[in-house]
């Protein structure tokens, strides 16, 4: 029975590849595409799996492919990144039950370190892609992502925005379907990228393409919005939607399907128009290939290669076509009010040992989590960050850089002796492993701490390789992290509770001075996992309080300055006891 | 304020969508929020698109979320100055977001005040005169002690709610629609306080005085 569902696009991409019939599905927790997995694991009959990375994940999948089954992995953007190793190679080997690459993009950066545009890498590596620009399209062109797989002996690229992810909009369901498993045969020619093979293999993506691009001139998906006949916009995924409304009345071109683009269809199409407008967020990708039928476009030349779109980024970039003068006179947004940047919770564990670190005067290379957010003031514990698992490649790089910089004159003080790297457990397990195997192989004598907070708080509290428990909530084994640093060769490995400051300023002081690769664990769960446990908050006691104000540069959000006074709030407070350890009066107690 | 009932009113021939911004504070429930608003407005028959914003901005950052219906809707984001409503749980976070309230829009918050960073650092300072600013910028505002409300209602941790139940005078979703839509969207042990609160949030509207504080 069809049904009218209010789904958010990741929810919707989950049914769509249920109803498709999905039976392995692999993903790496990352904002804007994390609740994909986590729904699809509700589902009966999916088997859904948190992977270390995205890497893992997508190689998971092609063997379930290879397997006979629909296969499915998801990942942020910058995850195809990690993954690109694999993607590059997919098209050759192609699928045996359908194989759906979901990539969410990131404009604007709501959660992520860049705004790259992974529209090109479905361009670079030949394989097929689709960008649907709401919920109703992300189920719909799920399904149909895994009948082109097979058809055309393909992986498919997904493409979403954090507009569709994270946007909730109405679906009408269709019938499920049931895909029985491919059989399995041996095809070592098709299936083993040996040069020889490869080059075989190569000829059959140029043919392919060209099979996708008459198919993609067919597609229903590609939609022709009929309007004015001055002017086209040719648009896809969500910026679709803001061109529909900033533009009423004016001709479109909606893509669904962006790679191969339907040439012939857009040649004839735009051809009919005096002005052809190009509507995407980010990068040329869409108006580069119009300038390549013959056409000028009007484009990036007006509309913002940076940030989201939005209908009144359209309204402005182009008067033109928005129509009417405005009736209305909005009110002026409010400028100079405090700003409200993400801060670590009341009782994080990472706030401690952020602390001492910057106390110490430590060169901190970080990585991707919660605690990067120790960066803004006042803590302004972070030098460097790029990306996950960076931290300890990174301190690695600059430890050796700092040393030969001292010429060899190496004190207890001198610079190199400084370098930290901070890493959380679920980055660690991501991509911090071989990191630590670099630092450990090349002598890195610097200090790795990873902040094992036993989850993946950033995300929402996802397991991992470290937890113990699996997606679908199955018991396993866990991954002990002090062994494994001793099996790399890592022969210093302390343990130390976030939440005790003294314990953590002398093992890192200690660590920093010693002329040899160190790894310390900063262990405590994630505050907000402990939700229900009992808590006796901390109060000031207002006779030996000075107010001196040294407590405020935890940056916790309990603690709060009315006027000259420093109070606590109660209500907030969840004991930690680490201000209490700063305070130098003794003027912090439990209540 | 529009009355209930379809608008029929049209912009260069499309209809036009109305919007409500809600915002607060991460770890406040705008999303949750946002989603039972949308679910009563799908429940009654409207399209319906939603935004929201997940990952690093919901940690004690501020959070917008945004509920459009209609027709047919296309964009997911409000335009600047659109929004019928602004429903927000934080009073400086009201102010932040009262660029997208349209010409005789209301404003509909609680008078709730959780500091940031920089002001807890006496770094900048909280505009002590949030509430009648709010006032000036839209007379007809309503703002209203929702946490003690909600908490009187069974959960504290409900004030979304209330302030949904004063919104609900200005939408056609009926009670019963809104009842059994806080039924299916809110986790069983919440349902009754969530009722509570919304039908406090509902019964203070006709009490509360045009263009001032409600009691």
């Amino acid at each position: 029975m069809p049904k009218r569902l209010l789904l958010m696009g990741n929810e919707a991409v989950a049914l769509g590849a249920y109803h498709a019939g999905v039976s392995f599905a692999s993903a790496y927790p990352g904002t804007p595409s994390t609740e994909i997995l986590e729904e699809l694991s509700r589902f009966d009959g999916v088997y859904a799996e948190w992977a270390p990375n995205e890497k893992v994940a997508v190689e998971a999948a092609v063997g379930a492919s290879l397997g006979g089954v629909r296969s499915l992995a998801a990942m942020k953007h910058v995850g195809l990144n990690v993954a690109a190793d694999p993607w590059f190679t997919l098209p050759y080997i192609g699928v045996s039950g359908g194989l759906l690459i979901v990539s969410a993009d990131d404009p604007g950066m709501h959660s992520s370190q860049n705004e790259q545009d992974n529209r090109y890498y479905a361009k670079a590596a030949n394989v097929p892609m689709l960008e649907p620009a709401d919920s109703q399209e992300a189920y719909d062109l799920t399904r149909e992502a895994f009948r082109m797989s097979e058809r055309f002996d393909t992986p498919v690229l997904l493409r979403l925005t954090t507009r569709v992810c994270h946007s909730r909009s109405t679906v009408v369901t269709s019938e499920p379907e049931k895909v029985p498993p491919v059989p399995y045969q041996k095809d070592a020619v098709k299936r083993v990228m040996i040069p020889g093979h490869a080059r075989l293999r190569h000829p059959v993506i140029v043919e392919r393409l060209a099979e996708l691009e008459r198919f993609s001139e067919k597609f229903g998906g590609q939609r022709k919005v009929g309007g004015s006949e001055d002017a086209v916009v040719v648009t896809s995924g969500v910026a679709y939607q803001y061109a529909k409304e900033a533009f009423p009345g004016v001709s479109i071109l909606k893509l669904a399907m962006t790679n191969p683009l339907p040439r012939k269809l857009m040649r004839e199409f735009l051809g009919r128009f005096k002005e052809v407008y190009v509507v995407e967020e980010l990068e040329p990708y869409l108006e580069e290939a119009v300038a390549a039928l013959g056409f000028s476009p009007k484009g990036k030349e007006r509309v913002p290669r940076v940030d989201e779109l939005n209908v009144d980024v359209l309204r402005d970039a182009f008067p033109e076509l928005a129509g009417g003068p405005e009736e209305k006179k909005p009110i002026k947004e409010i400028t100079g009010l405090p700003a409200r940047p993400p801060i670590l919770c009341a009782g994080c564990p990472h706030r401690g040992i952020m602390y001492a670190l910057a106390r110490l005067k430590a060169i901190i290379a970080g990585d991707i989590g919660c605690y990067t957010l120790s960066v803004l003031p006042p803590l302004e514990a972070h030098d460097c960050q790029v990306c996950m698992g960076a931290s300890i490649t990174m301190g690695h790089g600059l430890y050796k850089a700092l040393e030969m910089a001292s010429g060899g004159e190496e004190t207890e003080g001198s610079l190199s002796h400084r370098v930290v790297s901070v890493i959380g457990d679920s980055t660690f397990f991501h991509s911090g492993l071989t990191g630590l195997m670099e630092m450990a192989y090349n002598d890195g004598r610097f200090t790795v701490v990873i902040l094992d907070n036993r989850t993946t708080a950033m995300t929402g509290f996802q397991d991992h390789p470290g937890t113990g428990v699996t997606l679908m909530g199955k018991p396993t084994t866990a991954v002990d992290i002090e062994m494994l640093a001793r099996a790399l060769g890592i022969e210093s490995v302390h343990v130390v509770d976030p939440y005790d400051l003294e314990e953590c300023r002398r093992v890192l002081s200690e660590e920093m001075k010693r002329d040899a690769p160190s790894l310390v664990i900063a262990r405590r769960p994630c505050v907000l996992l402990e939700g229900g446990k009992e808590r006796i908050p901390m109060s000031i006691e207002r006779e030996a309080c000075n107010d001196c104000g040294l407590c405020l540069r935890l940056a916790c959000p309990a603690l709060v300055k009315r006027g000259e006074e420093v109070v606590i709030l109660e209500d907030t407070c969840l004991g930690c006891g680490v201000c209490a350890q700063v305070c130098r009066h003794d003027a912090i107690n439990t209540v | 304020m529009k009355e209930g009932g379809k608008s029929k009113k049209e912009r260069n021939g499309v209809a036009v969508t109305r919007s409500v911004v809600l915002a607060g504070v991460g770890g406040q429930g705008t999303i949750l929020a946002a989603n039972l608003l949308a679910s009563a407005l799908l429940a009654h028959g409207f399209d319906v698109k939603t935004s929201e914003v997940h990952g690093m901005a919901q940690r004690g950052g501020s959070v917008v979320s945004m509920v459009r219906f209609g027709e047919s809707v296309a964009s997911p984001l409000v335009p600047r100055g659109e929004a019928e409503a602004v429903v927000a749980t934080e009073l400086l976070e009201t102010l932040r977001y009262v660029h997208f309230l349209a010409p005789g829009g209301r404003i509909i918050c609680s008078r709730t005040r959780i500091d940031p960073l920089p002001v807890l650092q006496g770094a900048a300072e909280y505009p002590e005169d949030a509430g009648e600013l709010i006032l000036e910028y839209a007379p007809g505002g309503v703002i209203v002690d929702a946490v003690e409300i909600a908490a009187g209602a069974g959960s504290a941790r409900a004030a979304n709610t209330v302030l949904l139940g004063i919104l609900s005078h200005s939408l056609p979703v009926t009670e019963e629609e809104w009842l059994s839509t806080i039924e299916e969207v809110m986790p069983g042990r919440v349902v009754e306080a969530n009722h509570g609160a919304f039908l406090a949030g509902r019964a203070l509207e006709s009490q509360a005085s045009p263009g001032g504080e409600a009691p």
